[in-house]
């Protein structure tokens, strides 16, 4: 039998939670509109019966079990009972194309999948002959599944129903295996989508895990009346943890959206009291606030922007630690009810207590807009190689520009270069079959070398600027970090994507990808016909509406680093063209090689470029499209001195 | 392999027009099976007798033995035989949730009073009809229209909800006309994998016209080709393709250089 006081690997977290608060809500899944629930000791129960049926299909220790698919109670349920019999859960993003998939199930011997649905199923027998390790495909959802008469594919229902039959003959079986597992396991190996090369899979212990949820229980105010929505990818690190780790250690619920198209709705709904969401979507739930008050009446309007501006003055000075002016504050209580209030609710926020941010930099406008209205929105830092977590905002110091204090635990130091330097029991193991790699990122002292350039502020908060490699100099050698200056620029509601260059050059640079939603709104405003995304980014009108965008922008940047020229790109920047990572990051030196041409562009004369891009289909499939784009000039107050 | 459905020597005409002569077709049961021809060749005629919009001027259509001929479109619709038009025809003002309800009015049992007071039977009954029509909804995959309104919708996704709505009759025969009329090629696809997916999960008989060929000879079990209002072939898509009066019917004589457009 397990250890009742031994809570050292997940399972045995499990284990805890159905036998101390059997009857409180572990999962909810909204289906057929409706919130249906899981108890911890319904939880254990489908954990149970799944583990044993993968028992019964031969899964043993050390094998490695995927997961694909959206987030379903199932799914989550299926990593964990891969985690009971003492093997790996290896999440993949349900957007991967072929050839990545491929990689990393044959990269990580994959034995078992369990797929959603029929579309990921369908995926998996593509590629069947190409992974040699696989013996099981598991399906969750059995529409459409009749006419697939395979001896390798198994319904989920299945697999448990084996399980039980397996249970009513060894009663002690599970808990016997969990007893069996140790903490220096691995748990997960999270694929890292990487800016540069083939993914690397980091090999994540059950001791990093439970380290790691330790460190966030000491700095935020998790309970075990928590509701938490999980609709971002399983494979990225921060849902894992938070679903498979502070879940089972805090004993909070899970709640999965219906599809990912009504997320927006669920989270309406549900009204979670914490989120944690990348800054894509903090900016599109801010687009969409304002895209609604644009469209709203002229009175309704001007309620809105007057009270914004009140919430803004108020959180500029708060954040300053000013003393604020009893007028503002009565005031800003009046917009709480007007305004605040209703729009926290309308995005699902009214219950927040805490909301993160994380994964890139957030713009400090969309954060500053967020705490205005009331969000207790933070910025935490981590990586999927520190279990998702180093540093997070304290409450009462949370602001725009810093990471936060580093966790209880945590050691940062800078190293030469900058170059952020952690070391803490969250580390991962390394990785996996890769040990050239993990030599290159884990020193002898055990130091966690994250890549990120940044310092630590006299408050003693964590500053990331940017990825030490890609910090450079403009020609007279002003510092030229590119991600500052496109954090910038993509807190413009029309700029979706943008690549700053400039690195040795007389001036800086920067293709930008528009936001079809917003430009679009914009053109239709302004009766402006398009068809497609090209030929609206071809839009004098919506050059010169950049262009103002930009010379607004280039107000706030030192004098060597304003924005000189500017291309509006023909088509949006992609994970499947490889030109962005799966958790939306450009990977900059590809972007720079393949659109070497347009960089030339301009620092020449020129005034038009073609390019040629080539689309990749989500089977696979390229294409390839040329278009000209325009190379477009921003006028500065002083002249250029390049 | 029994029929479930079978026109007999059915003809019909409008005026001086004669839409459809003496066409005789057995349906068998649990099968797909597409009705396809030029413009003007009867197939959404046929259609209509089957629904019973029309009644023929001779033959008889008999479903599982009974004869429907001259029953109004309420009386088949209540023997659980559903149709889409070929022109969408939802109610536009009223949500996706509502259309799908309405789709199982005819099986609602409680009157008028009753759903008046809405306690007891009426609710009980509307649960049970909710539950299915929320099964539906997950089948479509239109979580997240719920509480649009179907006019607000795009035009493919009318569509879903347009079959959504016949289903909701749980019907022996599906009638669809047209459904993938107007559409890209994605939301023909996805149209193509849920009529397969009706066809597979429930057993429905589902009986299509449709102009893409593509789609009907990978979709159908078998194939009728009506030309001018007569029959001119039937049996597996393999055979209909190479048979010599479907070619001629679609391409014209092989003697003439022009090509008639369908």
């Amino acid at each position: 039998m397990a250890d009742r006081h031994d809570l050292s690997t997940l399972p045995r977290l499990l284990l805890r939670n159905a036998r101390e608060f059997p009857r409180r809500a572990a999962m909810r899944e909204k289906d057929r509109g409706i919130w249906q629930s899981w108890s911890w000791h319904d939880y254990h129960g489908q954990v149970r019966d799944f583990a044993l049926g993968l028992a019964a299909l031969g899964f043993t220790r050390g094998d490695r079990l995927s997961v694909i698919g959206d987030n379903r109670p199932r799914l989550y349920a299926a990593q964990l009972a891969a985690q009971c019999l003492g093997g790996v859960s290896v999440p993949v993003y349900q957007d991967s194309i072929a050839r990545e998939l491929a990689y990393i199930w044959s990269h990580a011997d994959v034995s078992v999948i369990v797929a959603e649905d029929q579309e990921q199923v369908d995926k998996v027998i593509a590629l069947r002959d190409e992974l040699p390790h696989l013996r099981w495909v598991v399906y969750d959802d059995p529409r459409g599944m009749l006419a697939y008469k395979f001896d390798w594919l198994k319904s989920f229902a299945d697999v448990q129903a084996a399980g039980r039959e397996r249970a009513a003959k060894d009663a002690g079986l599970l808990e016997r295996e969990i007893a069996q597992g140790k903490a220096d396991d691995v748990a997960f190996v999270c694929y890292t989508s990487g800016t540069t090369g083939s993914p690397k899979g980091a090999m994540i212990t059950h001791t990093n895990a439970i380290a790691t949820a330790r460190m966030a229980m000491a700095s935020e105010d998790f309970r075990i009346d928590d509701d938490y929505l999980a609709y971002l990818p399983m494979a990225w690190v921060g849902d894992a943890f938070y679903t498979l780790v502070m879940s089972l250690y805090v004993g909070f619920t899970i709640n999965c959206p219906e599809s990912p198209e009504t997320v927006q709705r669920d989270l309406r709904e549900l009204g979670p009291t914490q989120l944690l969401a990348p800054p894509r979507i903090w900016e599109n739930m801010l687009t969409g606030v304002l895209i609604r008050a644009n469209d709203a009446g002229p009175l309704k309007r001007r309620v809105f922007e007057y009270f914004r501006r009140v919430a803004e003055q108020l959180e500029i000075l708060r954040a300053d630690g000013k003393p604020i002016p009893l007028g503002l504050r009565i005031t800003y209580a009046l917009g709480q009810f007007f305004v605040y209030g209703p729009v926290r609710d309308q995005i699902g926020l009214r219950r927040t207590r805490f909301a993160l941010t994380g994964g890139a930099p957030l713009g400090p406008d969309t954060f500053r807009f967020f705490r205005a209205i009331g969000v207790n929105l933070k910025q935490v830092y981590g990586s999927t190689e520190t279990t998702g977590l180093v540093s997070l905002q304290p409450s009462a110091e949370a602001n725009p520009t810093t990471v936060g204090r580093p966790c209880e635990g945590v050691e940062v130091k800078i190293a030469e270069r900058g170059e952020v330097l952690v070391r803490s029991a969250g580390i991962f193991r390394g990785y996996l079959k890769n040990e050239e790699a993990t030599r290159e990122v884990i020193d002898a002292e055990g130091w966690f070398h994250t890549g990120d350039a940044g310092f630590v502020d006299p408050r003693g908060h964590l500053v990331v600027i940017d990825r030490a490699k890609d910090v450079g100099a403009v020609a007279d050698g002003t510092p030229f970090a590119p991600q500052f200056i496109e954090n910038k620029l993509k807190f413009s509601p029309y700029i979706r994507e943008a690549v700053a260059f400039g690195h040795e050059r007389p001036f800086v640079t920067a293709m930008i990808a528009i936001d079809m939603n917003t430009v679009g709104t914009w053109a239709e405003r302004r009766s402006l016909p398009y068809t497609s995304y090209m030929d609206l980014s071809q839009k004098p009108e919506v050059g010169g509406l950049l262009r103002e965008e930009i010379a607004k922008i280039n107000e706030t940047l030192p004098e060597a680093t304003k924005i000189r020229r500017f291309l509006l790109l023909t088509k949006d920047l992609e994970a499947d063209d490889a030109e962005m990572t799966r958790t939306r990051k450009v990977r900059r030196r590809y972007v720079a090689e393949k659109y070497a041409p347009v960089i030339d562009a301009f620092y020449t004369k020129e005034t038009e470029v073609e390019l040629t891009s080539s689309v990749t289909y989500e089977d696979g499939r390229t294409a390839t499209i040329k278009s000209r784009a325009r190379i477009e000039d921003v006028e500065t107050r002083e002249p250029a001195h390049a | 392999m029994s029929a479930i459905l079978e026109i007999a020597d059915v003809s019909r005409s409008f005026g001086g027009v004669q839409a459809v002569q003496k066409v005789s077709v057995d349906i068998p049961r649990g099968e797909i099976m597409s009705i396809i021809g030029p413009n003007g060749a009867g197939k959404t005629t046929v259609l209509n007798m089957i629904s019973g919009f029309y009644h023929p001027d001779h033959g008889r259509i008999l479903l599982e033995g009974t004869d429907i001929t001259h029953l109004a479109p309420s009386e088949i619709a209540k023997l659980r035989v559903a149709r889409t038009f070929q022109n969408i025809a939802l109610f536009s003002g009223m949500t996706v949730l509502d259309n799908l309800m309405l789709g199982r009015h005819v099986l609602m049992k409680s009157g008028v009073l009753s759903s008046f007071i809405y306690w007891g039977l009426a609710q009980r009954e509307e649960v049970a009809h909710r539950k299915r029509v929320e099964d539906l909804i997950d089948f479509l995959k239109i979580q997240d229209l719920r509480r649009r309104p179907t006019g607000s919708l795009a035009y493919g996704l009318r569509k879903r909800v347009e079959l959504g709505r016949a289903l909701a009759l749980d019907p022996k025969i599906l009638l669809l006309d047209e459904p993938m009329g107007g559409m890209n090629q994605e939301e023909k696809e996805d149209m193509a994998r849920f009529i397969l997916d009706v066809n597979e999960e429930w057993g429905t008989t589902i009986i299509l016209i449709e102009h893409d060929m593509g789609v009907v000879m990978d979709i159908s079990d078998r194939v009728a080709v009506l030309d001018m209002g007569l029959k001119i072939a039937e049996g597996k898509p393999d055979e209909v393709r190479v048979n010599p009066a479907v070619v001629k019917a679609y391409l014209g004589e092989t003697k003439t250089s022009e090509v008639r457009h369908g």
